[in-house]
């Protein structure tokens, strides 16, 4: 079972890299390198700020856009091309499709943010010429990065089990922008009345909470962050990743897929 | 040539012919439209908005609304504007999107305080700024000294400079001479010599190069009028002993009262009027003076404050 799920993993990060997803380092690098530059030109006392602030977002954005624009096409391109039916032919179970095809993607979302971090962490250090302490922070940031990309994946597989990419892609982003606005959904919630507060209060929890997985302010500023928070963090997003995912391989499991 | 690389040269070309033009009209459009860019600003004054439009991503939003007001001041500076009425929005919106940006509440609460054509002329938003900066930032010692800094010169609170300053040196890792400014603010508010001790300090324990050339600057206005001073009154004495005004410094160092020709901190010599007034060569080189202009010229934003 392991190895199945392994070996599908495997061929969805090959195929990745194969997309040439990892062409975005480049433009990562060249972006860092002209932002350092620029705002150290055109602003005042903000060059290392504007690094780690533009860095970090950057590291999220791609990683996002990545994981909605790999992970929508991630059933539907298979099932497109037929190698679907190839694959299920074989001794391997719907449900470990849905979880190696997972997999794969997220190895692929950390091994390209390892690497962005990489030259993140040089850059840096060419503009301050010594690490702080503080910046030991940074790398939680990075991790909280990681478990939004983990989140996403598992949700853009999930509307990549049942509709077109296009219409995957719409949703995906729909929900990841509106994950950002989940703090203010819970307090709409909680000052409204009746049925509007039961199905405000059912959408605050169904949405997934991006906006605590966003830290890049406060360690910008080398503020640390609280070990409950990572805790929570962690448990919250392998707890919605879970959801996701069994919800993708339910409704894999009863697609009818001739 | 083949077919094909004709294609590719003509195509090169027009492709290169293209961007030219567009580039240009763009230059043509920034100049017909000069300050639209700045303007846009107010499309989304409402840095609450602005919060939820940026994703989660406030603090490299600040960062851009920051540099914005940074490049906002500098134009508008330049130009030697009289009015800088979209600075405070900028920063409000900087501060509101990052609220831990110390560097915004600092630069952006001198850039507020200073008389035009210096800045915004508008101390008292000033203070709001940094003491929402304070808020914010308790433990940022140096908030409390701009605020200090900004009811002293731009204020003439010497009550409230005096309590800024008490404030911050309270805050565990202030420098002590924070204690000292507040004894002095409260003993001796107004004389140059605070002044000068104020500036001295702020010149020696930033770390930014800009407000070093600043506070240096300063430093300067004050030499100039304290030594116009000085020779004004010597000048004086000369009339008073041999019955006229001195035509040279010649005169005076003949007579005793200077060792040599007086020079300004610019190492010009200052110039002794007809009527015994002592003017410097340059004052434009000399920003912040308030003594030795030509009668007829306004002084910049200075120091302003009382000579002993």
């Amino acid at each position: 079972m392991t190895a199945r799920i392994a070996h599908v993993a495997f061929n969805t990060f090959r195929e990745a890299v194969r997309d040439r997803v990892l062409y975005n380092l480049i433009f990562f690098a060249l972006l860092l390198v002209g932002a350092a530059l620029l705002f150290g030109q055109i602003s005042i006392g903000i060059a290392r700020i504007v690094l780690i602030n533009l860095g970090l977002t950057a590291i999220s954005i791609f990683g996002v856009v990545i994981a909605i624009f790999i992970g929508i096409g991630l059933v539907s391109k298979e099932m497109e091309k037929k190698t679907l039916y190839t694959i299920l032919s074989r001794p391997v179970r719907r449900w470990e499709f849905i979880a190696g095809k997972f997999g794969g993607l997220a190895w692929t979302l950390v091994v390209n943010t390892f690497l962005m971090a990489i030259g993140f962490f040089g850059a840096l250090l060419l503009l301050a010429h010594r690490f702080e302490r503080a910046d030991g922070w940074l790398l939680v940031a990075i991790y909280f990065i990681i478990l939004e990309f983990v989140v996403v994946t598992a949700l853009a597989l999930l509307f990549s089990t049942f509709s077109s990419p296009v219409l995957s892609a719409v949703m995906a982003l729909a929900l990841f922008v509106i994950g950002t606005f989940a703090e203010d959904l819970r307090a709409f919630a909680a000052m409204s009345q009746g049925a509007t507060r039961v199905l405000a209060t059912l959408a605050a929890y169904v949405v997934p909470n991006f906006a605590s997985l966003n830290v890049i302010s406060s360690v910008a500023h080398g503020q640390p962050i609280a070990a409950s928070l990572i805790l929570y963090n962690t448990a919250y997003s392998l707890f919605y990743t879970a959801a996701s995912l069994f919800a993708a391989i339910l409704v894999f499991e009863y697609r009818n897929l001739k | 040539m083949t077919a094909r690389g004709t294609t590719t040269v003509v195509t090169a070309m027009a492709l290169a012919a293209s961007l030219a033009g567009a580039s240009l009209m763009v230059r043509r459009l920034d100049h017909l439209r000069a300050g639209t860019t700045e303007e846009t600003a107010l499309y989304v004054p409402s840095p609450q908005i602005l919060q939820r439009m940026s994703l989660g991503y406030t603090g490299l939003l600040a960062d851009i609304y920051w540099t914005r007001a940074v490049q906002y001041f500098g134009t508008q500076h330049h130009a030697r504007s009289m009015q800088y009425k979209l600075l405070e929005p900028l920063l409000d919106i900087a501060t509101t999107l990052d609220p831990h940006l110390t560097v915004a509440y600092e630069f952006g609460a001198t850039f507020l305080a200073e008389n035009p054509p210096e800045g915004a002329g508008d101390p008292d938003a000033a203070v709001r700024l940094v003491e929402r900066g304070i808020r914010e930032n308790p433990l940022e010692w140096r908030l409390y000294y701009n605020l200090g800094f900004i009811h002293y010169f731009e204020r003439k609170d010497y009550a409230a400079a005096a309590a800024a300053f008490e404030r911050g040196s309270r805050v565990p890792g202030a420098l002590p001479w924070m204690k000292v400014m507040a004894a002095q603010m409260s003993q001796h508010a107004g004389d140059m010599h605070t002044a000068r001790l104020l500036w001295a300090s702020l010149f020696q324990t930033t770390e930014s190069e800009d407000i070093r050339v600043n506070a240096a600057k300063h430093l300067r206005a004050l030499q100039v009028d304290e030594e116009v001073s000085i020779l004004e009154n010597l000048v004086s004495v000369f009339r008073e002993r041999s019955g006229r005004w001195p035509a040279t410094w010649a005169e005076m160092v003949a007579a005793g009262y200077l060792r040599s020709v007086p020079l300004d901190p610019s190492r010009k010599p200052y110039r002794l009027a007809p009527d015994g007034r002592v003017l410097v060569q340059v004052p434009k080189d000399l920003p912040f003076i308030t003594q030795g202009l030509p009668q007829r010229q306004e002084p910049s934003n200075g120091p302003q404050v009382e000579s002993k």
